[in-house]
């Protein structure tokens, strides 16, 4: 039986929730300006949680290493985040406030996030804005001269800042240069395609890591004062996403095999508008902006397997189903609603396409009512990516649309510092599973990256370490020695395997299981299934898998392999985590829970609660202890939600 | 739409084992390639057979696939990220190739942009050309409210298509001379065309220059190879503002 762990201590003050993060920022340990360039501090990821904490550190005057896996830190995943960033700043002046963004939010996030740490994010969101601009971050301006402002996924309110369809890009380039300036100024050395293997503990605490050098395959220590996991999501473990081909789970994975607990490792965000894959070989999806559902119109044939192109099919043999199901919010749905829908089309066997697992997205209506020239102004970009990709004019066909796996809400489980099960090792942005709940709203990514990396560890790490005793240790400490020989032993044995199946081979199989099974809709039975299923898969991985070319070298396939390896155990931690939560909430949909009307049943009774997870096995044997964080909820109360 | 069969096509691909091997081309074949495969699926595939038949897969960079991160790099048929205008590697799609065509794939070729393996080069030149001032010095937490600085819509826009510049190299591997102008200057055009940026604008312009010439990027010579190879069409024109700005900084600075 499950039970709560002292492990699981939230450390948030109390009191007036609007005063929780003043008081706290007082009530912390400072250390002394002239003693912060004696401490280092280790920085996993270069992305909009990484870079900004790498800057903001640098800039206090600690010691920081920032490492990535990437050529350059500029290319870190959050990079491709297309639609914006929120802020409480109200300027559209339409009620927006800090305390409705923290409501949207921890509503959005069906009751699975903790109030403190949402409002915290809520009051930080307008800093982020203030400061993004001063490094020159080129939000959509008004002709006044002011910055303009959207509403974003469903939002009531314009809280959402923009920069045309590359909001992610520029915000990462502001944190990057900030980064960089403190690179030539010495305050941050940085270790590009360096790949973290290992976390290094010394008497309880995190003291270093234990990375590859991806060109030489040098195994390298590095030693500090605490280190800092900005590492991102997990959504690779379903090969198919809209992640980058190396986003992967490793670092996180690695940490938690050392003691971090993995907290809620089953809430997933599935995006219903991506262009559908068109083969075997597909690599990759891409998501397409959701303000498309605005003026587009979703359906299927009712006929199933009605072949014929989809001008051919008149009016009266179309369903338009979300408008057919959910009159008020017709195609406007939530996400997870409109996603699970078209899977559920699909699976009916009414899916359009080539490969059948497609829903149409048409403009036609919009085109006529509209007419062409302020549908190619409102959307044209879009229209263009999708014709790069499809080589189909969405002018003249219907989009085919299809969900994808997007987001992770889950990921290691921090304390209100930030600061995992593991003292001294913290985690930052999609990495760690904080505030977004069981579901995260729209432009909500960005604002949490940055709002964890320029505001809130530069405060919290400072106590850490002005409240532990950090006695100096070096890289020829026997922890390092003994990771560094675990770690070159996993590598040797990798390579050693030489087997007939590639490394995509399986994770292809186990990304089939789990979108299959794990993914917007589960059930019992299909996960004890995935469960089965991925097991045997790992078993394979390690008697089958082929990887080629040497450790010493620049080698993708070495790469891909210790990464597939650890998503074959993710994997299985998310299928069990799916399996114990007996309801449905945000992104987690269990076909037992729901309501008549086909919507997400919570159960607050029994699951108004932080899964965290201790790992248990050895270095064979993936095993699991479950604990739990309880959830109150003293400011937003616990509601079911309706879209009909 | 893709069709059953797919085509095949023989592929010339610069094959060097590492930084100080000696390259060369080497023959692969790409069988039932189909018309809705990007370019990178295509070499996965070409990559897959390679593994099962225990050679050594085409090591390239890549990440994002779709044309934001500037990971990939590759030089095909003699065009940086290929034929297509506009567009990245990964984003160029197989329905632009026909069966029985040959390609020729080369990585970004540069002083300044050393092979690392096969299609893989280091362009961590571009990193440190930021590094000399690409940047606007605001410390975390200093700054002011976000709508107290107005920014023109106009100014701000143009800043924007500036800022676009996603540091893939393709302007530098285009350019005869290996000039990184290009990229430099939508960097030194992006902050200079904001009010936020005037401060430092002609410490950056200096310093920025310097350092390209550091890391021994050729000269310019205008003759916008790199614009027309540029997959998000960063425009001339920043180079002929870097030009300006770097004059009249150098005068002043006399």
């Amino acid at each position: 039986m499950a039970q709560v762990s002292s492990k699981l201590s939230a450390n948030s003050p109390t009191g007036p929730i609007e005063t929780r993060w003043e008081k706290h920022k007082f009530n912390m340990k400072l250390v002394n300006p002239a003693n912060k360039r004696k401490h280092t501090i280790l920085v996993v990821g270069t992305g909009l949680a990484g870079a900004s904490a790498a800057a903001s550190l640098a800039e206090l005057g600690y010691k920081v290493k920032a490492f990535c896996i990437h050529d350059s830190p500029r290319r870190a995943h959050s990079i491709a985040a297309q639609g914006g960033i929120n802020a409480a700043k109200n300027y559209s002046n339409d009620g927006d406030s800090v305390y409705r963004l923290f409501y949207d939010t921890v509503k959005g996030g069906d009751f699975r996030s903790r109030e403190s740490n949402v409002y915290r994010l809520a009051q930080l969101s307008t800093a982020i804005i203030d400061h993004s601009v001063a490094l020159g971050v080129p939000f959509a301006r008004e002709y006044g001269g002011l910055l303009d402002n959207r509403s974003f996924g469903g939002a009531q309110v314009s809280r959402t800042f923009y920069a045309r369809g590359q909001t992610g890009q520029q915000l990462l380039l502001g944190a990057y240069s900030s980064m960089m300036r403190q690179v030539s100024k010495g305050g941050v050395e940085l270790l590009p395609r360096r790949e973290m293997l290992d976390l290094v503990q010394v008497n309880g605490t995190a003291r270093g890591i234990t990375v590859r050098n991806l060109v030489t395959g040098e195994i390298e220590s590095h030693a500090g004062d605490a280190v800092v996991l900005a590492t991102g999501g997990y959504g690779h473990v379903y090969y198919l996403s809209t992640n980058a081909m190396n986003s992967n789970a490793t670092a996180a994975w690695r940490c938690h095999r050392r003691g971090a607990y993995f907290a809620n490792p089953c809430f997933t965000q599935i995006h219903p508008t991506c262009i559908p894959r068109s083969g075997h070989y597909q690599s990759k999806l891409t998501l397409m902006s959701e303000s498309l559902r605005n003026d587009g119109r979703v359906w299927v044939p009712k006929e199933k397997g009605d072949k014929r192109k989809p001008q051919e099919i008149p009016e009266s043999e179309r369903d338009y189903y979300l408008e057919r199901i959910y009159p008020s919010f017709g195609n406007l749905v939530p996400r997870d609603v409109a996603s699970r829908q078209a899977k559920f089309r699909v699976d009916e066997g009414r899916g359009v396409g080539q490969t059948g697992e497609a829903v149409y997205l048409d403009f036609a209506d919009s085109i006529k009512r509209l007419g062409k020239d302020l549908v190619v102004e409102k959307y044209g970009n879009l229209f263009d990516m999708y014709e790069k990709i499809t080589g189909e004019n969405p002018y003249e066909w219907p989009m085919r649309i299809y969900p994808a796996v997007h987001y992770t809400m889950g990921g290691l489980w921090v304390d209100y510092n930030l600061m995992s099960t593991i003292p001294g090792l913290h985690v930052l942005g999609e990495a760690n599973f904080s505030d977004h709940g069981a579901n995260r709203l729209g432009a909500s990514a960005l604002m949490q990256g940055l709002a964890d990396g320029y505001f809130v560890i530069p405060y919290t790490l400072g106590n850490y370490i002005a409240a532990n005793p950090l006695p100096k240790v070096e890289t020829s400490h026997a922890a390092f020695q003994a990771s560094k020989e675990e770690v070159a032993q996993r590598l040797k044995k990798l390579l050693n395997i030489n087997g007939s199946k590639t490394v995509d081979e399986i994770h292809k199989q186990l990304g089939d299981v789990m979108w299959q099974r794990v993914g917007m809709s589960r059930t019992a039975a299909g996960l004890k299934t995935a469960i089965d299923k991925i097991r045997v898969l790992r078993q394979q991985f390690w008697t089958e898998v082929k990887v080629t070319g040497e450790n010493n070298f620049k080698n993708s396939e070495l790469e891909k392999a210790g990464r597939v390896a650890d998503f074959l155990e993710l994997g299985e931690l998310m299928a069990q985590d799916a399996l114990i939560r007996e309801e449905s909430c945000g992104g987690h949909f269990r076909e037992e829970f729901q309501t008549p009307d086909n919507e997400a049943k919570r159960n607050d009774e029994a699951f108004s609660h932080v899964t965290g997870w201790e790992f248990a096995g050895t270095a064979d044997k993936a095993n699991w202890n479950e604990f739990r964080e309880p959830l109150n909820f003293e400011y937003v109360h616990p509601s079911q939600r309706s879209y009909k | 739409m893709a069709e059953a069969k797919g085509m095949n096509l023989s592929l010339k691909i610069w094959r060097q084992a590492g930084p100080q091997a000696p390259g060369s081309f080497l023959e692969h074949q790409a069988k039932g390639v189909t018309p809705d495969m990007s370019f990178l699926e295509m070499l996965d595939v070409v990559n897959e057979e390679l593994i099962r038949s225990g050679k050594q897969p085409v090591e390239f960079d890549h990440d994002c696939r779709e044309g934001i991160c500037g990971a990939c790099s590759m030089v095909i048929n003699g065009n940086p990220h290929g034929p297509q205008q506009a567009t990245t590697t990964c984003q160029l799609h197989m329905r632009h190739f026909k069966d029985g065509d040959a390609i020729v794939i080369e990585p970004f070729r540069a002083r300044a942009f050393p092979i690392v393996k096969d299609l893989v080069v280091d362009r961590s030149a571009f990193d440190r050309i930021q590094g000399a001032g690409g940047y606007i010095s605001a410390n975390t937490g200093a700054a002011q409210d976000a709508n107290a600085i107005l920014v023109g819509k106009k100014e701000s826009d143009r800043a924007f298509a500036s800022a676009t510049c996603i540091g893939c190299g393709a302007c530098v591997a285009a350019c005869k001379n290996a000039s990184a102008a290009l990229f430099v200057s939508a960097k030194l055009s992006h902050l200079a065309l904001l009010p936020q940026g005037q401060v430092e604008r002609e410490e950056r312009v200096v310093n920025m220059v310097a350092q390209m010439d550091a890391e021994r990027f050729g000269a310019c010579t205008n003759t916008g190879a790199c614009s027309a190879s540029c997959p998000v069409e960063i425009s001339l024109e920043n180079i002929a503002r870097m030009n300006r700005d770097y004059a009249k900084a150098s005068l002043k600075r006399r």
